[in-house]
């Protein structure tokens, strides 16, 4: 990004406060621009502008700034270079990548190193697909670029362009800078179109129209695709406290959702999380694509240490990502973990700018923020025509591990599925943590069409079914508090028994092990049926007047508990010989007890 | 030549205000010479609005008045002269020598903040650090390069818990290391820092330590500053001179009142229990230099101490501290009081690392399993206890009895350990499935029918 600063009247520094500068000088800066402050250059934005006094959060570390040193305005509101190179790669909180951080400075990320984006010397190979008359709308496709192995990155036309064109380069190798097709609008105005375009990260990227989300983001993981389903272009939140499994659950979603494309934002988290995932993502194979998950993966970095108003924009940074992958007619998926920190770098800005606070500091406008960034996920026709979706899975991280700090109560009134973690199931190690009684999904119904149609007739009524089996466990488990199990009547000892399955063999999953870590809906559908079958089978035992005690055969019990191990995801025949098993088991004992 | 002022306007706690000031830039650092004396006081620059500037004295302010000291700017950042000769020797908070020793001479210099390591540039942990203490081996393997702080309360033994840490450690038998310990005492008592002392001359290790020390009585400004001066060395030592570092800090909280106090006397706006909204960041500025680089030896394990207000983990100092560090040791008052040590509270207890630094290669094929099922096990018998508060155990189910017995077996015997008891890790493994076998191996469904033929103890 080239730097205006001949014709552009430069502001002056009057007052510095960590990451909030003040500058007098400024009548010329507008809201929201990107500048650049001191001699060392630090990139920051406008926040404030009053009469000449102008104020900034600056992204990088402030120490060393002195008054008096001068602040250049670029013309231009924070913007994100949009194109090839940005999947495999991980950059900050302002789409620097850091890999080219790195060749600057091997260990540590230091200020002062300007504007880099993404590599604007590599060749792509470019086939166009225009010729010259015809016309191209704004947000259509002119060519397409092979990004990564499995992903086509699909060029388009800036949302704010259209025209005839005029002129085409020959396929062959390019880089994102070179101009590949001219276009004139109709007022004879001739624009140049290049692999890349910039997109100020502020502003939502249009769409032709929003449809309605019909499909579930398919994530491997039992207790949400079966109990509280993600529609693809909704919005999920994942709130627990520290230690309840937040970023293993993101990144287990991460790696098996089948999106087309994942953008994760490291959002105020640790470091160690970061290099974690570019170790092991390129390792993981994607069981659609047949390739590494790295693939289709956009990193985003801004780890707790970074500076606070770079998180701030991360968030931004990662969802305009989104929107451009989008609008090329792809799935995508965005994890932000977490959307605590985000908040609570408002927080900070806020305070240094002495804003009157609303609840435990944070500003009064935190909902309406939280309410815009939800509001970017979605299911949309893109401007070219095609079906595309962004949605957005937030983990939360409640001060105190308390659902009803502001954070995670205003994120509870934005998104559709809510997914609590909880700290005791986290205490006697049952991953993933989700609180089957606290979490909800609000997408049941829109998708139970899609559910009955490619999984099973019976599947939702089926998990309606456990869940109110698992419900009743919990009152039950309440009486067993008091007076112990033994005074219980048979019929609702086999609902503990039977919620205890469901518990240790369906809802917790074991994203360590190499079946289990992502499970197709078909060996989830089938392994909830087998459990409902042997319920079922028990119930008809108890009619017979068969205690539980003699219903629960140990050596049953421990295979269901293990059929997520045992049973192999591509073969559940295994399965249909434990429903065999139960029968000849029973049919012994029920004739014991008939006669 | 940098212009030297007498008039300060304003002194609030340890933060003083000057006026009509040129020329000094964000972070400086000034001197703070009292004419009469010539003693001189250190502060730093926190705060600059146009020619008025406000700085933050890392010593006592009481004293100081308009006229009777001059204030230097020296033109520098808050920089420590790094050397190999910081081993064995002791600081206060600002870096300077307390030990009547000469002062550090060197060419290296580096800022006390740090500046954040690139995530590309790391190594994702993964080292076996055998601490020989049963609990946290097996329960919450300590990894090198791992941030794990002990979440402890006041009278709860800690600083016992740190010391056999520091005695103890090692990442195994062959592996030749060059390996130094920095403690940095932020408003400790006096009896801590000779315990510490004390334990380090114990374990041989005094020559390998470097101490910075700030103690109780000592000015609260400098408690900001005493945690980055040993993080500074440690990553001196660590990333240049390719040490393994261990740093032993204690006590976080004491860190976290000294931020909320100056964040009172700036008149910020307070977030949770009138900490200051950056606490978060702040935190994370010191326990995000822990980790190991890619390619070069060389590491920092940070082992940070800190005493719950009121035993309670909700509250704000080990609630963010929680959610930036790789875990946490917690330590239980109930065990402590049954005379247990070290009192590891394991359900709460948890490192984020060893999911890839145990098992095969590492330390033992079924450490995952065993770790999982104790957990798992000790949650029921959490339950199993409950409900024998109201019916008593003499009504309990066989199944619930046999966990009564297990969970006080497994404090007594497992949990339970000395001070100088070092256990390796296969002792503490084939501990966990003697404790094990105490339950009916049908409740055991955390563990693979494969290890259970190889591991589980055979009838005697």
């Amino acid at each position: 990004m080239a730097i205006m600063e001949e014709n552009k009247i430069n502001g002056m520094i009057s007052a510095i406060n960590g990451p909030v500068i003040k500058g007098k000088n400024m009548t010329t800066f507008k809201m929201r621009e990107m500048v650049t402050v001191g001699d060392k250059r630090l990139i920051g934005e406008v926040i404030v502008l009053e009469g000449d006094m102008g104020t900034i959060q600056v992204y990088e570390e402030t120490e060393g700034l002195k008054i008096g040193e001068k602040i250049t305005p670029t013309g231009k509101p924070l913007s994100l270079k949009l194109g090839p190179g940005m999947l495999k790669n991980m950059f900050d909180g302002i789409q620097r990548p850091l890999e080219k951080i790195q060749e600057l400075s091997p260990i540590f990320i230091p200020e002062g190193i300007g504007l880099l984006s993404i590599d604007d010397q590599k060749q792509w190979p470019t086939t166009l697909t225009v010729r010259p008359g015809d016309v191209l709308l704004a947000g259509s496709i002119f060519g397409t670029v092979q990004e990564t192995e499995v992903i086509q990155n699909r060029l388009l036309v800036p949302p704010n362009l259209s025209g005839t064109v005029i002129e085409v380069v020959p396929n062959g190798s390019y880089t994102i800078e070179d101009v590949l097709v001219r276009i004139q609008d109709g007022k004879n105005q001739v624009y140049e179109l290049k692999m890349a375009h910039e997109w100020p990260v502020r502003t939502p990227r249009p769409n032709a129209y929003r449809r309605e989300t019909l499909v579930p983001l398919i994530t491997g993981q039992r207790v949400i695709d079966i109990f509280f389903p993600i529609a693809k272009g909704g919005t999920a939140a994942i709130p627990g406290g520290f230690g309840t499994g937040k970023t293993m659950t993101q990144h287990q979603l991460a790696k098996w959702s089948d999106a087309d494309i994942i953008v994760y934002i490291g959002c105020g988290e640790r470091g160690n999380e970061m290099t974690e995932v570019i170790e092991d993502f390129p390792k993981l194979i994607d069981p659609r694509s047949g390739k590494s998950i790295m693939e289709r993966t956009v990193l985003i970095a801004n780890t707790s240490n970074m500076p606070v108003a770079a998180r701030e924009a991360s968030i931004y940074t990662g969802i305009t990502i989104a929107e451009y992958y989008r609008d090329m007619g792809y799935a995508v998926a965005m994890m932000a973990d977490s959307t605590s920190r985000w908040a609570e770098a408002l927080r900070e800005i806020s305070g240094r700018l002495e804003e009157m606070p609303a609840e435990e500091g944070y500003p009064a406008y935190l909902p309406s923020r939280i309410a815009e960034f939800y509001e970017r996920a979605g299911s949309v026709e893109t401007l070219g025509g095609d079906d595309a979706s962004i949605t957005i899975i937030g983990a939360v991280s409640p001060a105190g591990g308390d659902f009803s700090e502001p954070v995670t109560e205003n994120t509870k009134r934005f998104v559709n599925v809510f997914l609590a973690l909880d700290k005791s199931l986290a205490y006697a190690r049952h991953y993933p943590a989700i609180n089957w009684l606290e979490s909800y999904s609000g997408y049941i119904k829109i998708l139970s069409d899609w559910y009955e149609d490619n999984v099973a007739e019976d599947c939702i009524s089926l998990r309606n079914k456990m869940l109110e089996l698992l419900y009743e466990e919990n009152k039950l488990q309440e009486m067993v508090m008091l007076v112990g199990e033994d005074v219980l009547p048979d019929d609702q000892r086999w609902v503990l028994e039977i919620a205890k399955i469901i518990k240790v063999g369906y809802l917790q999953q074991n994203a360590y092990n190499k079946d289990d870590t992502y499970v197709p809906l078909e060996k989830q559908y089938a392994m909830l049926k087998a459990i409902e079958y042997l319920y079922e089978r028990g119930r008809e035992g108890l009619k017979l007047g068969i205690p539980t005690s003699q219903l629960k055969d140990l050596d049953i019990f421990s295979q269901f508990i293990k059929m997520k191990y045992t049973v192999p995801n591509d073969d559940l025949s295994g399965i249909d010989r434990l429903k065999e098993e139960i029968d000849q088991h029973y049919e012994v004992l029920f004739k014991k007890y008939e006669n | 030549m940098k212009k030297e002022y007498l008039k300060i306007d304003k002194v609030v706690g340890p933060l003083i205000q000057i006026s009509d000031v040129d020329d000094v830039f964000y972070g400086e650092v000034v001197d703070i010479v009292e004419i009469s004396t010539g003693k001189v006081k250190k502060g730093k620059v926190i705060k600059i609005e146009e020619k008025n500037v406000i700085i933050q004295v890392f010593q006592n302010t009481a004293g100081l008045a308009a006229g009777n000291s001059i204030i230097k700017f020296t033109g520098e950042s808050f920089n420590l002269p790094m050397s190999l000769d910081l081993q064995g020797r002791i600081f206060n908070g600002i870096g300077e020598p307390i030990d009547n020793g000469s002062d550090i001479f060197s060419l290296v210099e580096a800022n006390i903040n740090g500046r954040p390591i690139n995530p590309m540039s790391r190594e994702y942990p993964r080292n076996f650090i055998q601490t020989g203490i049963s609990s946290i081996d097996t329960l919450a393997t300590l990894i090198r390069g791992q941030k794990l702080p002990i979440f402890s309360g006041n009278g709860l033994p800690h600083n016992e818990l740190a010391a056999q840490i520091v005695k103890q450690a090692r990442l195994g038998d062959n592996v030749h290391e060059d390996f130094a310990v920095v403690f940095a005492a932020i408003g400790v008592k006096h009896d801590d820092e000779k315990f510490f002392r004390k334990s380090f001359d114990d374990a041989n290790v005094m020559d390998r330590v470097v101490m910075f020390v700030n103690y109780a009585d000592d000015p609260i400004a400098e408690r900001i500053t005493t945690p980055r001066c040993a993080l500074t060395a440690a990553e001196y030592l660590a990333f240049e001179k390719h040490m393994h570092i261990l740093v032993v800090m204690t006590d976080i909280t004491s860190y976290c009142e000294a931020l909320r106090e100056i964040s009172s006397a700036r008149e910020e706006v307070p977030s949770r229990k009138g900490y200051p909204g950056y606490m978060y960041s702040d935190l994370a500025s010191l326990y995000e230099r822990a980790g190991m680089l890619k390619d070069q030896a060389g590491s920092i394990t940070f082992l940070p101490i800190l005493t719950m207000p009121n035993d309670d983990i909700t509250h704000p100092i080990p609630d963010l501290t929680g959610y930036i560090t790789e875990g946490q040791i917690v330590l239980g008052r109930d065990l402590f009081q049954r005379s247990i040590y070290p009192p590891v509270a394991i359900l709460p207890s948890l490192s984020r690392l060893m999911k890839d630094g145990i098992g095969d290669g590492f330390t033992r094929e079924d450490h995952a399993e065993v770790a999982n099922q104790l957990f798992a096990s000790y949650s029921k018998v959490q339950e199993v206890r409950d409900l024998s508060q109201i019916i008593g155990e003499e009504d309990l189910s066989p199944t619930d009895k046999k966990y009564m017995a297990f969970g006080r077996a497994f404090e007594a015997k497992f949990l339970n350990q000395g001070f100088d008891e070092s256990r390796n890790i296969i002792q503490s493994l084939d501990l966990g499935w003697r404790l094990l076998a105490l339950l009916p191996l049908t409740e055991l469904d955390r563990l693979s029918p494969e290890n259970i033929t190889k591991y589980f103890p055979k009838e005697s």
